[in-house]
């Protein structure tokens, strides 16, 4: 079953901005799906439709086989939305957010009370249950949104951006949580900047650019697509004035420090044995770049010039 | 009970707790005020100047405006409850916890529109137990009373909901009270007979829905007004029915909420 299906979506705004072209998208069900796509692309347009934040302009949008148009009650309640703003009543106590929000999908406070503070606990807020929201940090204020998402327990989580400025280490404990919850059966569509969030987490991917889907597909055969590699390859001691590496090109970057670029079907191995040949000792090594990022930017690259 | 019904009966709840939790906490803010403003109003209208006045439509002065302050009290406060939360709502975004969950626009506007009313006669409660320190309210008739209280309060939150619907800063929320609400209120016989006023002002007076409802109420606390009960409960049930046909014409367009 698909959990989302979007057809011919189009979205023009009172001031003739065209944010959706006519889009076409399919998440199947317990997918965890990546919608990328750079600063005004459309995705937040798009996912305002799915959640009936933006009224469309045509097109047809169904979760789980349910037409927004004809049952948007039944679609609202599949859906548990984490948007890219703060979106909460700043003065409301922590804990009134979540069993409110409960009481919206008609969740009686017997239910929600211990929902509450079960999502509290899991999501470290619960020391902050009688706060207002206003008084949280901005991790804080992010789980927040997470958990009032999660509240009615629906089977599709949208998340916008739920990482923006959040640090490292709360993110990477943002993204165990998510995994655990995709495993228990929710579908996740994310969209978020951090395309190594979309690479870790993701199955199936769409980029979105100018309201135009221009890449929909699986993320494995997506990253198979990269032509090349840049690896940073750091040396135990400096390379001699004459070093050289053949079939192979690099830059050095100082004396320990090697760029090497290889080609898809290039073996590591061939180079690490190559290297070793000449006495060279590598202590690490990691990627140039992103590998999705550089794919990004490339079929970003190319919207732009059909455009 | 149906299931969809069980739901709608829940998320309704939910709301009109929450608008009502909202009054209650900033009490200083909505509860306090109204309540030394009317016992200023009771203390230098009905005691000072009142005393010199004498008589009004066969009562004391003090009895002949305490209605009216009651009603005034709960009209603005119906209105500005519903008018500042809503807009609130609007300008903080958390509107968007209503708009995404499964609450037809009926439900978010009947949990506004019954969280200022909540508010309306909770001070205009207040307002009567002022109001016993410096008069007696001996009620005619209680039917007409409540209902008529009740009544005003649901047309005004409508009202507040309206303005909060259209409204793009927190001025524009002040502009109507300021503006239209408090010189209808002023006009609408709160504190005189309009049999005192010239006959063109009497019929400009007609057209002043506040004074069928400040009269109304008059009667059911005093036994004695300036127009037909009948036509004031006709009148304030016309208001109610267009504006929340309005109301809710304006949430199912998404104006002002929904881009």
């Amino acid at each position: 079953m698909k959990a989302l299906s979007i057809q011919h979506l189009t979205k023009v705004y009172s001031n003739g901005f065209e944010a959706l072209k006519g889009i076409n998208l399919d998440v199947e069900q317990g997918d965890f799906f990546a919608l990328l796509g750079p600063n005004g692309a459309g995705k937040s347009t798009t996912i305002g439709v799915i959640s009936s934040l933006v009224t469309k302009s045509s097109g047809h949008v169904q979760v789980f086989d349910v037409d927004t148009d004809e049952d948007a009650e039944a679609t609202k309640a599949y859906i548990g939305l984490v948007p890219q703003e703060f979106n909460f009543n700043g003065f409301e106590q922590v804990k009134h957010i979540l069993v409110s929000q409960a009481g919206y999908y008609g969740i009686p406070a017997s239910l929600a009370n211990p929902r509450a503070d079960d999502l509290l606990k899991q999501l470290g807020l619960w020391d902050k249950r009688h706060t207002p929201a206003r008084a949280l940090s901005g991790g804080m204020k992010r789980r927040l949104m997470i958990a009032r998402a999660l509240v009615h327990e629906p089977q599709l989580l949208i998340l916008d951006e739920p990482t923006a400025g959040v640090d490292i280490e709360l993110r990477r404990s943002m993204w165990i949580f998510l995994q655990a919850i995709n495993a228990q059966g929710t579908t996740i569509i994310l969209t978020t900047h951090y395309l190594e969030e979309a690479e870790n987490l993701c199955r199936n991917i769409a980029i979105i650019d100018k309201g135009t889907i221009i890449e929909n597909t699986d993320m494995k055969s997506l990253l198979n697509r990269l032509a090349k590699e840049t690896f940073i390859l750091y040396l135990s001691s400096p390379l001699s004035t004459d070093f050289t590496l053949a079939e192979v090109e690099f830059h050095q970057l100082d004396d320990t420090t090697l760029e090497v670029e290889l080609k898809r079907g290039d073996s590591l191995n061939h180079l690490f044995a190559t290297l070793s040949q000449q006495g060279i000792e590598v202590n690490s090594m990691k990627n140039k770049a992103n590998r999705l990022e550089e794919l990004f930017l490339d079929l970003v690259d190319k919207s732009e010039a059909t455009l | 009970m149906n299931t969809k019904l069980a739901r709608h009966k829940v998320a309704f709840n939910t709301l009109f707790a929450r608008e009502t939790r909202r009054f209650l906490r900033i009490w200083p803010q909505t509860l306090l005020p109204p309540a030394i403003t009317m016992t200023l109003y009771f203390i230098i209208f009905g005691n000072l100047i009142g005393s010199r006045i004498g008589q009004m439509g066969g009562f004391s002065y003090m009895q002949y405006i305490a209605p009216g302050i009651i009603m005034m009290s709960v009209i603005n406060n119906a209105y500005s409850n519903v008018a500042s939360s809503f807009f609130s709502a609007k300008f903080q975004n958390h509107i968007e916890e209503l708009l995404v969950a499964p609450v037809p626009n009926h439900l978010i506007l009947a949990g506004y529109v019954a969280g200022g009313t909540a508010r309306g006669l909770f001070v205009g409660l207040i307002v009567t137990l002022v109001s016993l320190f410096f008069t007696q309210l001996n009620i005619q008739h209680i039917f007409i009373t409540i209902s008529m209280v009740f009544l005003s309060a649901i047309l005004f939150a409508l009202g507040g909901f309206i303005n909060a619907i259209y409204a793009r800063s927190f001025d524009e929320i002040s502009i109507i009270p300021t503006f239209i609400l408090t010189p209808m209120t002023y006009l609408g016989g709160v504190f005189y007979s309009i049999s005192l006023l010239p006959e063109f002002w009497q019929n400009v007076s007609l057209l002043n829905p506040i004074f069928y409802m400040v009269n109304a109420f008059r009667f059911g606390m005093l036994g004695a007004s300036d127009i037909a009960i009948e036509i004031a409960f006709g009148i304030i049930l016309v208001c109610i029915i267009s504006l929340t046909t309005f109301a809710l014409y304006l949430l199912n367009k998404g104006t002002g909420i929904r881009n």
